[in-house]
């Protein structure tokens, strides 16, 4: 369908720079140019195609072609692997320590060996991130405490040294060392770090489950920045529940703390992303969290979450329900992770997240009478 | 205000903040948009001068912009918006009201420009078109008809002459952007390697051997200037090697051409002195004279965009003078930097740590096996 003449000059359109979903441009420009010329004229560059525009002009604010303001950041699922990963390293260092303090061994080991290969694999999918290993160590070239990934580059080396003397120590005792000799030594010099390892892994892991949100919030991606005071209460509650769902999977017996972990990690997370959910809402920037493939994660995890929740307040009685509802419960965290990284990053390709709140941020500041901070002034 | 209450948002001057002892003032960019004519001669000097690889050829559609924006390869951008005269009539609009509002300025408000302002304009150069000055006469002199320019139907030439100067049916609005060099840049402060540091003259410079590509900085920018060099872009040089891909890359504001007190290439370059460099005083000073004597005219639309230290990112070093509202060029309206925020954010995690420590005690507490 052509309306314009010139619409056969225009060169394909290319890439995903040129999206635009409501066309506000379009709206403002291609209505005022009808009124003003009576008509469409070559000007009119949006005449035809496959771009409409809607019937009501949303005058609201206008962008450039459709482009994006801002950057989103360049990460691909290594990323939310990443801090869905963390997030099960945490929890379970946390019930690790637990396991150890109230004298469950079974647990204490299955969670040690959990949290020791979570954070192996958190790692991991970081230099996978960065491409090689030692840009990995390149991060540990300084401490910068206005980056926040800096800091959790510390938090999670900090974690994995503790979580590895306690996951050696726990070793030493899974398999059968010589009596006499280095073996031996070592396994008695790995008693005596056990202790003070465990109470270091603990202490590291609510800052490992917690400064994800902060690495994402610290962002202009208009979805993370204006979660930053709910996001971190998501992220933990989706690391406890996860890492309560792992042990709930993985045997019999592990019922008691991890079911109640889980349960208050489901509660707690449904809570969380429904106070997030209304803020958002507030500002007009839910929509990425309820519209494409990010909605759909986001709505799975949740009608998983509250199925794993309820699964594992039944899960003493059933191995069967306690598996099911510990997969859920950790498919659930992963999709969440998935989720909000996959909406924040929707938010900063369209230049509608960017303006409209910033926008409004500014006119009800103008609506106050504050106008000495903004970064538009006449002189 | 002390050093550490400086650091993430504010006025302050970055270079001394950041080290540098008897740093020189601090430089910067005064881009006035009202007199660009569009060439990209200093899209193409930045680009020669830094050996800046090619994004890839293509034509975008959008009017005469094929660049698209700023990014790993093109640190210099020319922005072309096309508008029509309702548009331009908002655009004087709104910029009489941020007059109105009592935005910052200087000097008194000239609300009603009279004839007289008419030949403080200078003379078209010979064979050069119409006379800007013969424009406003016949605008001013039009008496309550029916304005001479064509297709004018819509305003009338009281309200043109109310606004002083001449209404055109359409017009470019041509714009080159370039990285703000930000007082509070969240590029550099999210930097986990310590690349992009803050160079003596104030502003911000990415290091490639020291980047690790995380990508962070990308996030982080309010702006979005920097950018991760892909692997599809296209040399430049001979031996088609393309320099440090997978590394962020930005415009250095001419770092080594500053270092030797030369000004960057595409001040240098810019025929209609639309890119002016200097201390960022003189700057803000060229800034506001130009903006005024754009109001003295009637060109309400005149404002500027990152003189006022008191925004989000605490002023630009890269200062622009706008003829509409910000987003129009696609610049955010009200940028902050993301870190202005950052002890609210870790407070909020810390919060929730202790909460997470709480639950697994909480979990733990009840009955032993
Ligand atoms: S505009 Fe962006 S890239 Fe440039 S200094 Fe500011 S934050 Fe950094
Ligand atoms: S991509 Fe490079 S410059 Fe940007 S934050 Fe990461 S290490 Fe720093």
């Amino acid at each position: 369908m052509t309306t314009s003449r010139f619409d056969s000059y225009r060169p394909p359109e290319d890439g995903p720079r040129r999206r635009r979903r409501t066309s506000v441009r379009d709206a403002v420009t291609g209505a005022a140019r009808d009124v003003v010329q009576g008509g469409r004229s070559w000007l009119d560059r949006d005449g035809g195609g496959r771009r409409e525009a809607p019937a009501v002009p949303d005058a609201e604010f206008v962008d450039y072609y459709g482009q994006p303001v801002i950057k989103p950041v360049p990460w691909k699922h290594e990323i939310p692997a990443y801090l869905f990963l963390g997030g099960v390293a945490a929890g379970s260092g946390l019930i690790a320590a637990g396991a150890a303090a109230t004298g469950r061994p079974g647990l204490r080991r299955s969670s040690r060996l959990t949290a020791m290969t979570a954070v192996a694999l958190s790692g991991a999918t970081l230099v996978a991130d960065l491409g090689r290993p030692e840009r990995f160590l390149n991060m540990l070239r300084t401490v910068k405490l206005t980056s926040p990934m800096s800091v959790g580059t510390w938090i999670l080396s900090g974690y994995a040294a503790f979580a590895g003397a306690a996951t050696a120590a726990e070793v030493s005792r899974m398999v059968p060392l010589p009596a006499t000799g280095p073996l031996a030594v070592a396994r008695t010099a790995l008693g005596v770090v056990e202790a003070p390892a465990t109470v270091g892994q603990a202490l590291f892991a609510p800052p490992l489950a917690a400064y994800t949100a902060v690495l994402l919030s610290d962002t202009v991606t208009p979805v993370w920045f204006e979660s930053r005071r709910q996001l971190p209460f998501v992220f933990v509650a989706s690391a406890a529940m996860a890492s309560a769902g792992v042990q709930l999977a993985l045997g019999p017996g592990r019922t008691g703390p991890v079911q109640r972990l889980a349960v208050l990690g489901a509660a707690t997370d449904l809570v969380a992303t429904h106070r997030l959910e209304q803020h958002l809402e507030g500002l007009e920037l839910r929509e990425p969290l309820e519209t494409g493939p990010a909605g759909r994660k986001l709505r799975l995890a949740k009608a998983l979450t509250v199925a794993g929740g309820l699964g594992a307040l039944g899960a003493r009685r059933s191995r069967a329900l306690a598996v099911a509802s510990g997969v859920a419960l950790a498919a659930a965290s992963a999709l969440t992770r998935f989720g909000i990284v996959e909406a924040g990053l929707e938010s900063a390709r369209d230049p509608r997240y960017t303006v409209g709140p910033q926008r409004r941020r500014l006119e009800e500041r103008r609506a106050r009478g504050a106008v000495h901070d903004s970064i538009t002034t006449v002189g | 205000m002390g050093y550490l209450a400086r650091q993430l948002a504010g006025r302050t001057d970055p270079a001394p903040d950041a080290g540098w002892e008897e740093a020189p003032e601090r430089k910067g960019f005064f881009t006035d948009t009202s007199i660009c004519i569009g060439c990209k001669a200093c899209e193409v000097a930045c680009k020669e001068w830094n050996a800046l690889p090619l994004d890839g050829l293509g034509l975008s559609g959008n009017s005469y912009d094929n660049t698209g924006g700023l990014g790993a390869s093109t640190w210099r951008h020319v922005a072309f918006v096309e508008q029509s005269k309702d548009r331009i009539l908002e655009a004087r609009a709104s910029g009489r009201r941020l007059v109105d509002l009592g935005m910052p300025q200087v000097g008194a408000p000239s609300p009603a420009p009279s004839p007289s302002a008419t030949p403080s304009l200078p003379p078209a150069p010979e064979g050069h078109g119409p006379d800007l000055r013969d424009l406003l006469a016949a605008a001013n002199g039009a008496g309550t008809e029916e304005t001479a320019y064509p297709g004018g139907g819509e305003v009338t030439a009281a309200e043109v002459s109310a606004m002083g100067a001449p209404l055109p049916d359409f017009r470019w609005l041509m714009a080159s952007d370039v990285c703000k060099h930000c007082t509070h840049a969240g590029c550099l402060d999210v930097c986990p390697t310590g690349a992009l540091f803050r160079s003596e003259h104030g502003t911000v410079v990415v290091q490639a051997d020291v980047c690790n590509g995380c990508g962070y900085c990308v996030g982080a920018c309010p702006f979005g200037v920097i950018e991760r060099r892909t692997d599809s872009a296209v040399s430049v040089r001979a031996d088609g090697h393309v320099p440090d891909v997978g590394v962020a890359q930005k415009c250095t504001l001419c770092y080594d051409r500053l270092t030797d007190g030369q000004t960057p290439a595409c001040a240098q370059t810019c025929p209609t002195t639309s890119i002016r460099f200097g201390t960022r005083e003189e700057m803000v000073a060229l800034a506001r004279a130009r903006v005024a004597q754009l109001h003295e005219q009637g060109f309400t639309e005149a404002r500027l965009y990152g003189a006022n230290d008191d925004d989000g990112v605490g002023g630009t070093g890269s200062v622009f003078l706008l003829l509409d509202e910000p987003e129009v060029y696609g610049l955010p309206p009200d940028p902050v930097v993301p870190t202005a925020r950052l002890a609210e954010m870790f407070r909020t995690a810390g919060i929730a740590g202790l909460g997470l420590l709480g639950a697994a005690a909480v979990a733990f507490l009840g009955r032993r096996p």
